[in-house]
């Protein structure tokens, strides 16, 4: 038997829980409002908010001052393009785990075996680099030797795992906090990074990917790779394998079962993780506001503009900011579930 | 069963995706240690030398550290205790039958999406200016003198600003687990007499915790990071996080080495963090 809500507790339910929810979006419905006033009017905003004239000029000034387009356009470029670029690796990936898992580790060694490996190459690591003095600045390749030999037993050790392990390390990257990746992101973006000023006999004064589209574009995919492909292996989960012993037993070859039995099921996975995956870079605020200032930058580095502005500013702001989020709020509004679901790496579904 | 030729295809697919991460993952760590050990000033290149562990030492001593370390702990205590409260209580509100679910869903949910440049923005100044916010209105109102936010309890502002935006994160996971609660056993329940509290504390609060551990441990691994809150209010000074003083010296005070070594610390701390996370992770994996 369904519970029976009386009229006026279902009521009383819907007043209490409009009220939240307004409380809730009113700094977004205040700037909504401020944007279409004056500077004037939106200073003294609740007294006359009703009263005060509607004004369209703040986004025309938003516009013309800064070319606000344009960063639409750099905002567009990396969260589309990035999510893309991630797609290509995660959906082969994705597939490989989901319907080629491997049960156990291809190589058979103990964990303490493993541990006295790498432990052994990190040693080895260490010597060089103290051996030769610790200073790499003209000689790249003996830092990319000594890069190679810290990171292959790590690669190494990963690429032997069975599918879940894999997929839990894929996990653990993300917990790298940016704080430590900054300094050698930093690094190598920019010419002054000691391991990239030359190679061999190359002159490398040129290497810049700071503020380049060229730069933002991978370190966003890297960024949310391991969610992309989370999401999209929970998702290409849950394609009854049946299905596809069915279509084999049906004399389906690879491409076959990939390209007229997969491919479909596989479709709205893949729309989901696109949209998460969109909403995600959109957003991104660490490494845009470090690595870009203008060629490349997004809107949230436009907007953090305004920490510092001089005079009036908040009919702007508030004009900036409404345009900077209302087209992926309202992606938001239809990716609620596959929210929950990526960001949760399928955990609650 | 998967085929021999189905299961190399399969390491074949999976390689790209491995070797980006194991790049990703591997070759920023590496350098970082590679300069957390050397003296290297960006105004002063040419001065580059080993150095030790005296970055980590001056990093550690640095007066602005001990307290950092505090913000850093406190900010991410201070948010989960709101969204956490406020998500249970939000999504037990949300899963009643009333009119206009949806609307007040999207509502809710509406700040998760806001980019955290725009939400410090507009919360630093259209809400809480000491002056012309609206907070300082509905102080004054009420015959309060309004509250100086960002100057008198700067951590408490960042914290509400970062609670709002994680909040409809706690309630959407919260709802979407609640849902899932099975009708019969509500109805059960209630045949048996059980109360509202007692509903709540025995059915639907076990229900919960799963998720509730999910939230916390997802929420902790981007609240440790918190940056753009703190960059674009200009707290830095006063309350500012882990993050913010590394990305400082290497704004403020151009030393690479000092910066390199407070990364790494960051990187401890989160793996301390992140251990737990795996394995819990791991472990309803395997269910």
């Amino acid at each position: 038997m369904a519970r029976r809500e009386s009229l006026a507790k279902k009521s009383a339910w819907t007043l209490v829980a409009w009220a939240i929810g307004f409380v809730m979006f009113f700094p977004i419905f205040w700037t909504g409002i401020a944007a279409f006033k004056s500077e004037a009017d939106a200073y003294s905003l609740p007294r006359t908010w009703l009263t005060s004239p509607w004004t369209l000029e703040n986004f025309a000034i938003v516009q013309a001052r800064s070319n606000y387009l344009q960063y639409v356009f750099n905002t567009t470029v990396i969260a589309v393009l990035s999510t893309l670029l991630g797609l290509a690796f995660a959906i082969p990936a994705a597939w490989g785990m989901a319907f080629q898992p491997e049960t156990k580790p291809s190589v058979n060694l103990s964990g303490k075996a493993w541990a006295l490996i790498l432990l052994f190459f990190f040693a080895v690591t260490a010597a060089i680099a103290l051996s030769v003095g610790w200073r790499m600045t003209d000689n790249p390749l003996l830092g990319l030797a000594l890069i190679l030999l810290f990171g292959l037993p790590i690669a190494a050790w990963v690429w032997t795992r069975r599918t879940g392990d894999k997929l839990l390390w894929m996990l653990s990257t993300k917990m790298m906090p940016p704080a430590g990746a900054l300094i050698p992101i930093y690094l190598i973006f920019n010419r002054n990074g000691l391991v990239f000023r030359q190679w061999g006999g190359v002159d490398l004064g040129d290497w810049n990917l700071i503020d380049t589209f060229a730069g933002m574009v991978p370190l966003m995919m890297l960024l949310n790779l391991p969610i992309v492909i989370w999401m999209l292996y929970t998702y290409f989960k849950e394609i009854p394998f049946e299905i596809l012993e069915a279509a084999r037993m049906d004399g389906a070859g690879l491409w076959q079962e990939l390209s007229k039995v997969l491919a479909p099921m596989a479709v709205p996975g893949i729309a989901s993780t696109l949209l998460l995956n969109v909403i995600l870079s959109w957003n991104e605020a660490f490494w845009t506001l470090n690595l870009t200032n203008k060629n490349a930058a997004p809107l949230s580095f436009f907007i953090s503009e305004y920490s510092s502005p001089e005079g009036q500013f908040w009919a702007k702001l508030s004009a900036a900011s409404l345009m900077a989020i209302a087209p992926i709020m309202v992606l938001g509004w239809f990716s609620q579930r596959q929210l929950v679901r990526g960001l949760t790496f399928g955990a609650v579904k | 069963m998967a085929t021999r030729q189905g299961q190399a295809l399969g390491r074949l697919a999976v390689a790209p995706a491995v070797a980006a991460l194991a790049a990703w993952s591997i070759v920023p760590l590496a350098l970082a240690i590679y300069y957390a050990f050397l003296h290297y000033q960006l105004d002063n290149p040419d001065n580059t030398f080993f150095a030790g562990w005296s970055n980590f030492y001056y990093f550690v001593t640095d007066p602005f550290f001990a307290k950092d370390l505090f913000n850093t702990v406190a900010l991410v205590l201070l948010v989960l205790a709101i969204t956490i409260a406020g998500g249970v209580l939000l999504a037990i509100l949300l899963d009643r039958p009333m009119w206009g679910q949806g609307i007040v869903r999207v509502m809710v949910i509406s700040p998760f999406f806001i980019m955290p440049t725009v939400s410090a923005l507009v919360w630093k100044n259209l809400m809480m200016h000491p002056v012309y916010g609206f907070f300082a209105h509905v102080w004054r109102a009420f015959g309060l003198t309004p509250v100086d936010w960002f100057a008198s309890i700067p951590l408490l502002s960042v914290g509400i600003i970062v609670g709002w935006q994680w909040l409809p994160f706690a309630t959407l996971i919260l709802l979407t687990a609640l849902q899932s609660l099975d009708l019969e056993q509500k109805d059960a329940a209630q045949m048996d007499g059980a109360g509202t509290v007692d509903f709540f504390r025995h059915i639907t609060l076990p229900h919960l915790m799963r998720p509730i551990t999910v939230v916390i441990l997802i929420e902790t691994i981007f609240l440790l990071n918190v940056f753009a809150e703190i960059k674009v209010t200009s707290v830095g000074g006063l309350a500012g996080n882990l993050t913010y003083l590394v990305f400082s010296q290497l704004n403020d005070a151009n030393d690479v080495g000092e910066a390199a070594a407070g990364g790494l610390i960051a990187v401890v701390l989160a793996n301390l963090v992140s251990a737990f996370l795996v394995r819990i992770v791991g472990r309803n994996l395997e269910a």
